[in-house]
Order: structure tokens, then C-alpha cells, then sequence
């Protein structure tokens, strides 16, 4: 299980990585890939849509079933990854990296402050498995 | 949670278990779209064992068994297999079961896990008057192993021995040794492959299944999950009880209307069903296949020109052709192929189309 140091997490197993000023990226954890195994249909808010942290915002689906994705930050939706339309297992190979879901712009970066660091995360998920 | 005999193996084969009914079931081993096109292009291996087995003997057991089910066992011979419901008075579907006969004084009723124990009651009530017929749980005495693909019938020549444990033709069975136990090689599955179900005492299936696994390994079979049981079944428009039919649902509304033989005398729910025949159906169950993205699921309701006109009753990705299929339950007025129907995902209408059905279909061996 990939949990890098230099993001953070929330308990239903979103990430948030900062890059500048108020904007961060956000997606899905490696554990989170790992557990909903082939990933085949992911639905992403539009541009402009504001989120608010801790609400549904997102859908990813298996062959079994779908899935809700929480939004770990609340903000408005700046980017997000169209490459996931076509190529939704993306998600799967590289969860933090081109399977990336959204660009925020946080409308509270103290929000930030409330995430779970690496090490809080890796427990949680370990309780869980 | 109850175990299968397989349980330690599908943990080391490193399995996703999930509670299925009252079991802990392998949902998956690897992916479950990997899984599905090994079964369309080679052949898997199914823990099945959950499924509920109900032994019928006696010497009415023919003329109980017929009145019992909507299709004809009148003409089956010993160690053929028939596919039925079995209906109540109204004609709403309590189960859908394989009929295995072994001679005319016992059968063996294959069906639905989560309807064990209502399905015994309701035999049971209905053997009332036949003194001497015996209904027999034997659902934790023997497990059940489904070997499916088109490689299966060598891969079972690679492990018994050149016609040691086939069975002659489709819906077919037939018995053979393992071991020193019995083993019923059924010609049938749940997948639309070409494939047998091995019933075996429970006390033998771990060392069965570790044999069928070793001996074709080298050749690519693998274990395989409910999840990819799941998408095969589908995709074949083999029907899942309580998804696509349940006791509100006569076998006219659906695609298994040919498993209702007015022909016979007599039979649980003839009445109610004849009745209907005369009526029309009002609903029917249709397979469809989405013009885009978007999975439809369960549940998720169909419309047309902004009206609901039904129900999704099982839905997926279909691994083969990439694109999401189900079946609906809708108005008749609507249930005609080439028709466009939207469903609805979420917030979202999306344009999908109804097929003929099967979405797949092998040429099976006669």
C-alpha cells in the first residue's frame, strides 16, 4: 500500500495535495484503487461546481458497483481530468498521479489544517484490512 | 458466516470474500473483467457450493415433481437435467431450479441459496398428501464445483481420464468415482459456456477442487468469483432470482415463458397463468445495451419521453464489448427491440437501446 508523505488524507480514502496559493489536486487513494479493484466509469463535477467538504461529489464505478467520492475540501472545481472519460483505469495504475480527479480552489485553506497526515491514514487503512 | 470447504483455498488463492446469504463467498480473485474473458476464452473454476440442494425421493416423487414445477419432467429420462420455476397458486416465481433426475423414484433439486429454507417449506406443504415422499435438505452434505469455458471438457479429460467424468450431452448428468466417493457430473452452468457442475460430498470437494486446479493450471484455468459469475450470467441473459424476478413475477413476463407447458394436466399455478395467457402480459422483462457511457445498476428506473415505464433489474459493465447492458422490467407497449429507452443514472437520462437477447451467445455442444 503507496502512502506518500507529502499528501494528505481524509477517512474515506480521498487525497489532497497542495501546489500553490490556494489550489490543490485531489483523488483517490492507492488503497482505495486496490479495494475497488478495475475501475471502469468515473463521473466528475463540472467546471465552477463549489464543493463542500465531506459531500458526495463524485462517482467512481467497478464491474460490481458504484461508488461515492467525498469531496476532502470544500471549494470551487477548477480542473478536472478528462482523460478519465476514456481511460478510467487510470485510476488504477496510478492513483496519485495521471489518475487524478479534480483541481480545487479552496474556499477555506485552514480546512487543510483537518485532514489526516500519512502515518493517520496508513493506521486507518490497516484497521481496516 | 457459514463457510464453504473451499473457504482455506479461495484465501490462499488470495480471494475478496464477501457474506453472500449466510456465506463468506469469493467475490473475486483478481479482476473481474480478467476473469470474465478467461471463462469466454479458456475456462475458470466456480465455488458454487452455497447454492441450496434438496433431495425428492419416494415413490410419487415423479408425479410430485410435476405438479410442482411449469415445466414438462414427464418426458425426462433418468440422469437428465431440466431447468424450472416453480410457481405458487398466483403463478408469482418462488424459485427458479435444475431438476436433476436420477430415476423416477428421485431427483434432486438444484436452487437459489437465500431461498433454502422458504423453498423446503413450501415442498414440504405441498408433499402433505404424498405419504411416503421425503424431502431432504442436503444443501452442507455436498458442495458443488462448476468448471466453465470453452476448454472445459479437455481440461476434465486431463484430470479423470479419457471418459471418465463427462457426462453425454448438455442437461445432461452422469456419476463417477472420485476417490471413494460419488461424484454427479452435470452438463449445465451459469455462465453460457460449454462446462459441467460437479456435485461431490462435501468431505471430498477441497481435494476434487485441488485436483481439477493442478492438473490445468499449466493450461490457464483459474479460480474464478461471484463477481465474474455475475457479468457471465448476464451477458448470457441467464435470469438472477430476487433481481429479475421474485413472487410479484410470473414466468410470462419474462424471457423463461418457455419453461411454462400448458400441455400438462395439471401444475402450481396453471390457473393463474392461463389466465394471464388470455389477458396479455402487462410488463416484460427486455435487455438493453447503453448508447454511451454510464453503468446502469439495480433498480435505476427506465424511461421514456420523460415518463418512468420501469425498472432496471440487473445491470453491469460487460467486460466483452465494454459498454454497460441490463435487463429491464417494463411496459409491454414499449418492449419492442430497436426501441429507444433512456435510463436514468443519478441526475442523468442517458440514451440506451433494447436488443434481442442473449448478448452473447456460444454454440453450445449438443
Amino acid at each position: 500500500m503507496n502512502v506518500p508523505d507529502e499528501l494528505k488524507y481524509t477517512k474515506t480514502h480521498e487525497w489532497v495535495k497542495k501546489i500553490n496559493g490556494k489550489e490543490v489536486v485531489v483523488g483517490i487513494t492507492d488503497h482505495a484503487q486496490e479495494q475497488l479493484k478495475d475501475i471502469v466509469y468515473v463521473e466528475l463535477p463540472p467546471v465552477g461546481r463549489e464543493l463542500k467538504m465531506g459531500a458526495p461529489c463524485a462517482v467512481v464505478e467497478s464491474v460490481k458497483a458504484a461508488y461515492d467520492i467525498y469531496a476532502p475540501i470544500s471549494g470551487k472545481v477548477i480542473k478536472m481530468n478528462q482523460e478519465l472519460k476514456e481511460s478510467p483505469q487510470l485510476v488504477n495504475e496510478d492513483p496519485y498521479g495521471k489518475g487524478w480527479f479534480l483541481h480545487i480552489e479552496m474556499s477555506d485553506p485552514e480546512e487543510l489544517n483537518r485532514l489526516l497526515i500519512a502515518s493517520q491514514y496508513k493506521e486507518i487503512c490497516e484497521k481496516e484490512t | 458466516m457459514k463457510r464453504t470447504p473451499l473457504y482455506e483455498s479461495h484465501l490462499k488463492y488470495h480471494a475478496k470474500m464477501v457474506s453472500y446469504h449466510d456465506y463468506s463467498m469469493p467475490i473475486q480473485y483478481d479482476s473481474i473483467i480478467n476473469e470474465h474473458l478467461l471463462v469466454r476464452n479458456k475456462a475458470g473454476l466456480f465455488d458454487v457450493s452455497h447454492m441450496g440442494k434438496v433431495e425428492i425421493y419416494g415413490d410419487d416423487a415423479h408425479s410430485f415433481v410435476q405438479q410442482v414445477v411449469t415445466n414438462d419432467a414427464a418426458q425426462l429420462s433418468d440422469k437428465q437435467v431440466l431447468y424450472s420455476p416453480l410457481c405458487n397458486e398466483k403463478g408469482g416465481i418462488i424459485d427458479d431450479i435444475l431438476i436433476y433426475k436420477i430415476d423416477t423414484k428421485k431427483f434432486l433439486f438444484i436452487i437459489n441459496c437465500a431461498n433454502t429454507e422458504k423453498d423446503i417449506a413450501w415442498l414440504t406443504e405441498q408433499a402433505k398428501p404424498c405419504k411416503s415422499l421425503k424431502i431432504k435438505n442436503v444443501g452442507d452434505d455436498m458442495s458443488i464445483i462448476a468448471l466453465q469455458g470453452p476448454s472445459s471438457m479437455e481440461m476434465l479429460e486431463n484430470t479423470f481420464g479419457h471418459n471418465k467424468g463427462m457426462p453425454p450431452k448438455r442437461f445432461y448428468l452422469d456419476e463417477f468415482l472420485f476417490d471413494d466417493s460419488r461424484m454427479i457430473v452435470s452438463s449445465t452452468g451459469y455462465t453460457g459456456e460449454d462446462g459441467v457442475e460437479i456435485l461431490i460430498d462435501a468431505k471430498y470437494a477441497l481435494k476434487l477442487w485441488n485436483r481439477i486446479l493442478e492438473k490445468n493450471e499449466p493450461a490457464g484455468l483459474k479460480p474464478i468469483g461471484l463477481g465474474a459469475r455475475d457479468t457471465l450470467r448476464l451477458e448470457a441473459c441467464y435470469l438472477l432470482y430476487g433481481n429479475d424476478m421474485d413472487e410479484t413475477v410470473t414466468p410470462l413476463e419474462t424471457p423463461i415463458d418457455w419453461t411454462v407447458k400448458f400441455s400438462k394436466d395439471s401444475f402450481i399455478g396453471k390457473h393463474a397463468l392461463l389466465e394471464q395467457r388470455k389477458k396479455g402480459i402487462e410488463r416484460k422483462l427486455i435487455g438493453f445495451v447503453m448508447a454511451n457511457q454510464g453503468i446502469p445498476r439495480h433498480d435505476y428506473p427506465v424511461v421514456k419521453n420523460g415518463e418512468v415505464i420501469g425498472k432496471v433489474t440487473s445491470g453491469t459493465f460487460n467486460p466483452t464489448t465494454k459498454k454497460g447492458i441490463g435487463l429491464a422490467r417494463i411496459n409491454v407497449r414499449h418492449a419492442r427491440i430497436g426501441e429507444d429507452i433512456q435510463i436514468q443514472i443519478r441526475d442523468n437520462c442517458c440514451e440506451a437501446r433494447i436488443v434481442k437477447i442473449p448478448f452473447y451467445k456460444r454454440e453450445l455442444k449438443k
